[in-house]
């Protein structure tokens, strides 16, 4: 059939509709967030912007973003992890009490902390994925469970405060040794040179790698975005970059747990989109039965998935509690609900298969500005759950809404 | 006779694709109408104009049905006017019996509760029309396909049909129920039932159908008029094809070497009753540049032979030893098959082969992803160059290799699933209906990959339904019947009624 000439013969004009249309999830997440943005700028009267506030922000909610990376990987396989709230806060517990009750070497109970994370995954990962029991009642079973150890290790009380150097690394900033530098366009107004240069070489690092990768697939003749949009997205992408780094360098710089999450972000990243590991994850999600008579060893992806979600949630566990102050018998209550959440919003599937890293951490970080604009517009805690309830609704409604009608 | 339905000037576009243009479809009150064509023809689509799956407005042109232009926005619109549609892919409740699947959606009920007095008798008036004896409580589940396919009918029935359209309605029935079914039809149009059937099986379109429509490219090429003989099958692919198929199975001249593929004494246990054996006793060999069938009745136990010995894919409690080129060779999981040079291309291609939500360039090299790869990290450029080769080699009809799999036609998401395995270079490939569904242009093709391979120094097993198929290119046919094998002929001496024989005298015995 004559399909060639017809794509050939239609013009620049559909083809940059085209280009919208196939990336309108990706468009239409970086819109949103900045929609959700502007609008909490303007109703809080510009503190959501106030580089203390944003600082908070990345504070408060960075474990919701290092959980929601696990918990992707779960989702696209096809799968759901309940527990992960309580087996959050128990684990924060653990690692106090190891650090305070037994005067444990902090990196010592760290990692024996990532490590029981690892095994707690590998026990629920083990019987989802061998056993063959739905994750959901694996899971739902483990929330009960790990609610219950939390209560029994901590006996009711509030166990800190933390090492200073584990308080220093995960609710600290990265260090400035360089004296603060003037703002060039604000007076009173002081920066921390490193962040800046940090944040400018990420910006230009990450601009340069779209424009090599650019390159390299048109000179392959491979399909790529018109190139107006690839420039006014990832323009769009750097500029939010520098301007966020430039908001932190006028508070105390980067905080450390933005460095971590940045890391993590770029690693599952990698992972997800180009490594076999990854590839196989969306291949089991898509259609399980085909990824296995593909050679694909499914079931110790599911059971790795799991793993790894563990090992995560021992981290975020680490990063409230340390944040907090506490490891305290409340931490861990429907944390699960915002990093599921955060996955739906950013366009995972629940059937398996389909969902990105950049989407559930944009996906995070509009549950995350949602939840601080709303406190500083002085939004009660009913309103706030009703409103981020809707809000998920809406946007899985809109994708698939957009699903049906391509 | 007068016109039922009529389709004037239909044409649907989709992104970058015109699917239709300017089509004509004329369906007389009574006949059977077989719409012919390649695989992305447009029959599919032209269908779903007709059921209102695309409704109104999303294409150009009208469809008139009993005299009047027609405006569907749904499946339920149509329905209502009694045009059903029955998919290849059946629409049942496995875990309902057959007279809730009957009058699924449609209940006799009054006030929402359900008359099952009145359900089962009309159910049983219903199954009697269609031939069916089993107990309207029978679940779906415990009925084999052919059966299900007549509930379908029922169930059509049921909805007071006018026009049935039916597509490929024997591509999953072996030859018994195929004839059972398109008897039926035959009865049905007795009864003033209109019927619109897509099929690739040729000599059941010229037996029953009293008008032939060819769709190509998208567009009507014509319309032949059985007049009361039946219509040639040569003359319905000159059309289908825009040539004359003088030859549908490619010549070769095999050139066969040593024995390099050995399964001895193979037993395989039914996956969920291992009391019951499935295999019992298979010795098959294949020879460097043999290309080998198995034939055998649909339940012959040939799938689950060739998946049990695919790193025991399929069953349990299995024994029996595999040798490749003269070792021993470990086929206990399906990554040691795979590494030891076996693959194995299944007979259902949107369920086991394809992750269908994925392009092109993400499925072919997907059971070899090595080849892509190196130390885990894939090269997105080697990929797509990859993908792009047997996009040409195998001529898979596409947009690109950025297309979704979801929207190719059967043949092309065939190729592509031949593609993932001849990526993994493998030094034996078990073919599983290879060419179920798909139509006679690219079965063609498929015959040419087929004999090409063996023609590189591999071996080839071809299970099959399609008889002549096996015929046309095949070296040499074992036999296989309730899970043995009953016979084996070389291909010259091999016919039709030998393989029939072979399989009756078992069945007889």
């Amino acid at each position: 059939m004559s399909m060639q000439s017809m794509t050939a013969g239609s013009g620049e004009g559909s083809a940059f509709l085209n280009a919208i249309k196939h990336n309108m999830r990706e468009y239409g997440m970086l819109i949103s967030l900045i929609v959700i943005m502007v609008f909490f700028q303007f109703q809080t009267e510009g503190r959501l912007f106030q580089p203390d506030n944003l600082t908070n922000i990345v504070q408060q909610r960075g474990y919701i973003v290092v959980m929601a990376l696990g918990m992707l990987m779960i989702i696209v396989s096809g799968h759901i992890d309940l527990s992960v709230g309580w087996l959050c806060g128990f684990l924060g517990a653990v690692s106090a009490i190891l650090m305070v009750d037994y005067n444990m070497p902090w990196y010592l109970a760290v990692l024996a902390t990532l490590i029981l994370g690892g095994a707690v995954g590998a026990v629920q990962g083990g019987a989802v994925a061998y056993l063959k029991i739905p994750s959901f009642i694996v899971t739902l079973a483990g929330m009960l469970v790990f609610r219950g150890l939390t209560l029994y290790v901590l006996g009711g009380r509030n166990v800190g405060p933390f090492p200073p150097e584990l308080a220093t690394l995960l609710t600290g900033f990265f260090p400035e040794p360089l004296a603060k530098i003037a703002d060039p366009f604000m007076a009173d107004n002081m920066l921390s040179p490193t962040s800046l240069v940090i944040g400018a070489a990420v910006a230009a690092f990450m601009l340069f790698s779209a424009f090599r990768a650019r390159a390299k697939a048109v000179s392959q003749g491979m399909d790529s975005e018109p190139f107006v949009l690839f420039l006014v997205k990832n323009l769009a992408i750097v500029g939010m970059l520098v301007y966020l780094t430039y908001l932190f360098s006028s508070y105390r710089g980067l905080p450390n747990v933005l460095i971590i999450m940045g890391l993590l972000i770029a690693l599952y990243s990698f992972v997800t989109t180009r490594t076999t590991v990854g590839r196989r994850i969306y291949a089991l999600g898509g259609n399980e039965k085909a990824a296995r008579l593909s050679g694909i060893n499914t079931d110790r992806l599911v059971f790795l998935a799991f793993v790894n979600m563990g090992v995560l949630s021992a981290l975020a566990g680490m990063m409230f509690a340390t944040r907090l102050g506490w490891a305290t018998p409340k931490s861990g209550d429907g944390f699960e609900l915002d990093v599921i959440a955060a996955c739906f919003i950013g366009g995972a599937s629940a059937s398996g298969g389909v969902g990105t890293v950049l989407g559930a951490v944009i996906g995070a970080f509009i549950m995350g500005v949602m939840n601080n604009g709303m406190s500083m517009m002085g939004i009660g805690i009913d309103w706030q759950f009703i409103i981020k309830g809707l809000v998920l609704f809406l946007a899985v409604f809109i994708d698939v809404y957009n699903k049906n009608k391509a | 006779m007068d016109a039922l339905l009529e389709m004037r000037g239909i044409t649907k576009t989709f992104p970058g694709v015109k699917a239709l243009q300017n089509v004509n479809l004329t369906v007389r009150r009574g006949e059977i109408h077989a719409i012919c064509g390649e695989n992305g023809a447009g029959k599919s689509t032209l269908m779903k104009i007709l059921s209102g799956v695309y409704p109104a407005g999303s294409y150009e042109g009208d469809v008139v049905f009993e005299g009047q232009v027609r405006q569907f926005s749904g499946i339920r619109d149509s329905e209502k006017l009694g045009i059903i549609i029955i998919h290849q892919e059946l629409a049942l409740a496995p875990q309902l019996s057959i007279a809730e699947n009957l009058f699924l959606g449609n209940e006799i009920a009054e006030k929402g509760v359900i008359d099952w007095y009145e359900t089962n008798r009309r159910a049983k008036a219903l199954m009697q029309k269609v031939g069916l004896k089993e107990s309207p409580a029978t679940l779906i589940t415990n009925i084999g396909v052919g059966k299900q396919q007549l509930v379908e009918i029922a169930k059509a029935l049921a909805k007071e049909v006018k026009l049935l359209i039916l597509d490929e309605p024997t591509a999953s029935l072996n030859e018994r129920d195929s004839q059972a079914l398109l008897e039926l039809l035959l009865e049905l149009k007795k009864q003033g039932i209109t019927a619109i059937m897509i099929s690739h099986k040729l000599n059941e379109i010229s037996r029953i159908a009293d008008q032939i429509t060819i769709l190509r490219d998208g567009t009507t090429v014509e319309t032949l008029e059985a007049k009361g003989t039946a219509i040639d099958e040569g003359r319905i692919i000159k059309g289908m094809v825009g040539r004359e198929m003088s030859d549908r199975y490619p010549k070769r001249t095999p050139s066969i070497g040593e024995t390099m593929f050995e399964v001895k004494d193979w037993v395989v246990h039914h996956e969920v009753h291992p009391d019951r054996q499935v295999v019992k006793n298979v010795n098959l060999h294949v020879r460097r540049g043999e290309v080998v069938g198995i034939a055998g009745l649909m339940g012959a136990g040939r799938t689950e032979f060739a998946m049990s010995v695919f790193g025991r894919a399929y069953g349990q409690k299995i024994s029996g030893e595999v040798r490749l080129e003269g070792r021993p060779i470990d086929v206990s999981s399906i990554p040691r098959a795979i590494d030891n040079g076996i693959a194995y291309v299944t007979e259902d291609r949107k369920h086991l082969g394809l992750i269908l939500n994925e392009d092109i360039r993400f499925n072919v090299p997907l059971a070899d992803l090595e080849k892509v790869s190196t130390n885990g990290v894939i090269d997105p450029y080697e990929e797509v160059t990859v993908a792009r080769k047997f996009r040409e080699r195998l001529n898979i009809r596409s947009s690109g290799v950025a297309q979704l799999t979801v929207n190719l036609s059967g043949g092309n998401q065939q190729k592509v699933v031949l593609s993932k395995w001849l990526n993994a270079d493998p030094k034996i490939l078990i073919l599983d209906e290879p060419t179920r569904g798909i139509d006679v242009g690219a079965k063609y093709e498929i015959y040419t990959i087929v004999h090409q391979l063996a023609d590189s120094g591999r071996g080839v097993i071809v299970i099959s339904s399609e008889m002549p198929e096996l015929l046309g290119i095949c070296d040499r046919i074992y036999v296989m019947n309730e899970g043995r094998f009953v016979g084996e002929f070389p291909a010259a001496e091999a016919t039709q009624e030998k393989i029939m024989a072979a399989i009756m005298r078992r069945e007889e015995a």
